[in-house]
């Protein structure tokens, strides 16, 4: 990978690299403190991050461009909130209330309910994508992509009928305790949770891990053909995927403090497509690129509501059609196609005009050719 | 699944399903239709599909509405005006991702649904709107099934609608030229077929399609802004089911995907009828990859 061969530059590179990473740290610690106001803005921009990269193992490294991640987003999201309450309280006298019951939890009790919540969020996340895997994962390029996008919606209709969990009209989390700093606390659990996701993601690709993924995302027959065990790798990427998913998906639903199923938790037309398209604006099949996506993004994303008002939704549909038709290799890609030395590229010049760029090899299928 | 029990005490409620998803089908095989044909020819898959479907019909409403036009020339207005949008976003955006993976076609024009979903709800407003026909409704048995008279109308309308495409497909200029890039765009163009004409008049073709069958869906049944998805869905589902270039496949299971929607929303409640046409998708390609599995073929 890029990253890799990064920080193989040296000790000067290295020292820079830490350094860089200490800047972003210190920065990101001082920007809820610095900016209270701003407080939510940040938050979602770690969560974004975080669905961002997780969508990236699928789409960008192993070539499965999945459309139903949303559905780890939801599941985390609804089974916070029901351990939660479930802890405390009765979960469908809760969600019949409709809000209307707020639980009166001491702060321990708040904060234990909430860690074991995400927690089992993130563990039930897992097993329901080991399951989808088992009839998912054969599927292959558009059938895989069309398949997972209905499975996004069908997982919102579903939630939407089922009364245990509100049904249409949704569930509220639990209402923070006064005493605790809700915004700074939030903060903090996605700013952890973005970092985690980051570095055990990095350490996957390093490895063989990541080895296997690009050799599926490359030519899938032929790694199985060379004796690669694809099935569990593809198992084992979209379980890893919807860990952290689930986890952010937990986190949004405080944050956001009501969880609708279609518009918030399954919200296929949102964070659903949001995941997608950070992915491709940043650089698909890079570790940074999905990070860069998210924040260049998140600011695109704030300037429309600013100042467009009412046209937001179109804004982001013409975005992603220009962003998906003229900009596919993404900001890492462009630039590493600008400076490929900086990126640990030794560049011929004379074979540089046939050079293609490995995240974007892929054209599947296409009869009759161009020329 | 209570409801389930009230099938078998009374038979012609049956029957009322069988017939209303019948009629329903109709209007999907329409559509599908329609995404076959830009499947097999250009090779993406049209996510703005069910979109235009619905464009269609808020064509034929505004018009109506508008300009007290006679209901059923909405049809043909929204064909001409589907048909424009079609091939304007052929040479805008669509030409660009021909020859391009199927990733970048099926995100883009996932794009495009986005958009046009959003400038429907800026427009025309997020209501559930429907056009009235002013045609009445049959009743037989006793009440036990009836059958509006719209409905039927639209049927007969999208039967006219596909034979007279398939006429086209067979005997015109165009429909040899189309049949040709399908089966082979490169040697179409040696040939001397301008097939960047042909798929645009192709793309154009199938956003008219779908903007007669949006046009039959307002008199028929409702439309809202956000309906798209589930028709193109639906069509994707039928077309998968059916194969590409298989006009009586993607009929029968046009009729097939209509009857079963019926009968799930009716045994197992209006709220859950979307939720099945999605996992009814999502089974379908699991088991058609399975039963290829065991052949040792792969899915692509």
């Amino acid at each position: 990978m890029t990253d890799a061969s990064i920080s193989t530059a040296g000790g000067a590179g290295k020292a820079k690299i830490a350094g860089g990473y200490s800047t972003l740290l210190v920065l990101s610690i001082a920007a809820p403190l610095l900016f209270p106001a701003y407080v939510t803005q940040f938050t979602f921009l770690w969560i974004l991050v975080v669905i961002a990269l997780c969508w990236n193992i699928m789409g960008g490294e192993m070539g499965y461009n999945s459309f139903g991640n949303i559905v780890f987003f939801g599941v985390g999201m609804y089974t916070a909130s029901v351990v939660q309450v479930g802890m405390f309280a009765d979960v469908a006298q809760y969600t019949a209330a409709k809000g209307g019951v707020s639980l009166d939890l001491t702060v321990t009790q708040y904060l234990v309910g909430m860690g074991l919540g995400i927690l089992a969020g993130a563990v039930l996340s897992v097993i329901v994508a080991g399951v989808l895997g088992l009839g998912m994962l054969g599927l292959r390029g558009h059938y895989f992509a069309i398949g997972t996008l209905g499975l996004g919606i069908a997982a919102g209709e579903l939630a939407a009928g089922w009364e245990y969990i509100g049904a249409g009209s949704g569930m509220v989390p639990p209402q923070f305790p006064a005493s605790l700093d809700r915004g700074n606390i939030l903060y903090f659990m996605s700013f952890v949770l973005a970092i985690a996701t980051f570095f055990a993601l990095r350490r996957l690709y390093r490895g063989r891990f990541g080895l296997a993924l690009n050799a599926i995302r490359d030519d899938e027959d032929k790694a199985e053909a060379m004796g690669l065990h694809t099935t569990l790798y593809k198992t084992v990427a979209w379980c890893v995927s919807a860990f952290f998913t689930a986890m952010a998906g937990a986190i949004t639903g405080y944050v956001v403090g009501f969880i609708d199923p279609i518009y918030v938790a399954f919200a296929g037309i949102t964070y659903g497509v949001w995941m997608v398209l950070m992915t491709v604006l940043g650089g698909k099949g890079t570790i940074w690129g999905p990070v860069i996506g998210a924040a260049v993004f998140h600011i695109t994303q704030e300037l429309f509501w600013t100042y467009l008002l009412g046209w937001q939704r179109v804004a982001l549909g013409l975005l992603i059609v220009l962003i998906v038709v003229f900009f596919p290799k993404g900001i890492v890609g462009y630039v590493r196609d600008k400076f490929p030395e900086r990126f640990g590229y030794k560049v011929d010049a004379a074979t540089a005009d046939a050079a293609t760029d490995p995240a974007l090899g892929q054209t599947a299928g296409k009869s009759g050719g161009s020329q | 699944m209570d409801n389930l029990s009230l099938l078998f005490q009374a038979p012609p409620l049956a029957l009322q399903l069988v017939i209303e998803g019948i009629l329903l089908g109709g209007i999907f095989a329409l559509a599908a239709y329609g995404m076959a044909l830009v499947w097999g020819v250009m090779n993406i898959i049209n996510i703005v599909q069910g979109e235009w479907v619905v464009l269609g019909g808020f064509v034929a409403l505004v018009t109506h509405n508008a300009l007290g036009t006679p209901v059923m020339l909405g049809i043909p207005v929204a064909a001409v005006a589907l048909f424009a949008i079609g091939w304007a976003c052929y040479h805008t955006i669509i030409f660009r991702i021909v020859d391009r993976d199927l990733f970048t076609s099926i995100l883009a024009t996932f794009g495009l649904s986005i958009l046009f979903q959003q400038l429907m709800n800026t427009v025309f407003g997020s209501d559930v709107r429907t056009l009235d026909s002013g045609l009445g409704t049959w009743h037989w048995m006793n009440n036990m099934v009836t059958v509006s008279q719209t409905k039927v109308v639209g049927f007969v309308l999208a039967g006219i609608i596909a034979v007279v495409l398939t006429l086209f497909m067979r005997n015109s200029r165009m429909g040899q030229a189309i049949r040709a890039t399908a089966q082979n765009a490169r040697a179409a163009r040696i040939l001397g077929i301008d097939t960047d004409k042909v798929y645009a008049f192709t793309y154009g073709l199938n956003a008219a399609v779908c903007g007669a069958a949006g046009a039959i869906v307002v008199m028929a049944f409702t439309i809202h802004p956000y309906q798209g998805l589930i028709y193109t869905v639906r069509s994707f589902t039928i077309v998968v089911v059916a194969g590409l270039g298989n006009l009586p496949g993607v009929i029968a299971s046009a009729f097939g995907l209509g009857v079963a929607e019926q009968y799930a929303g009716f045994t197992l409640g209006a709220e859950y009828q979307n939720a099945f046409v999605f996992l009814l998708l999502v089974v379908i390609l699991i088991a058609r990859n399975l039963k290829l599995q065991r052949e040792r073929k792969v899915l692509r």
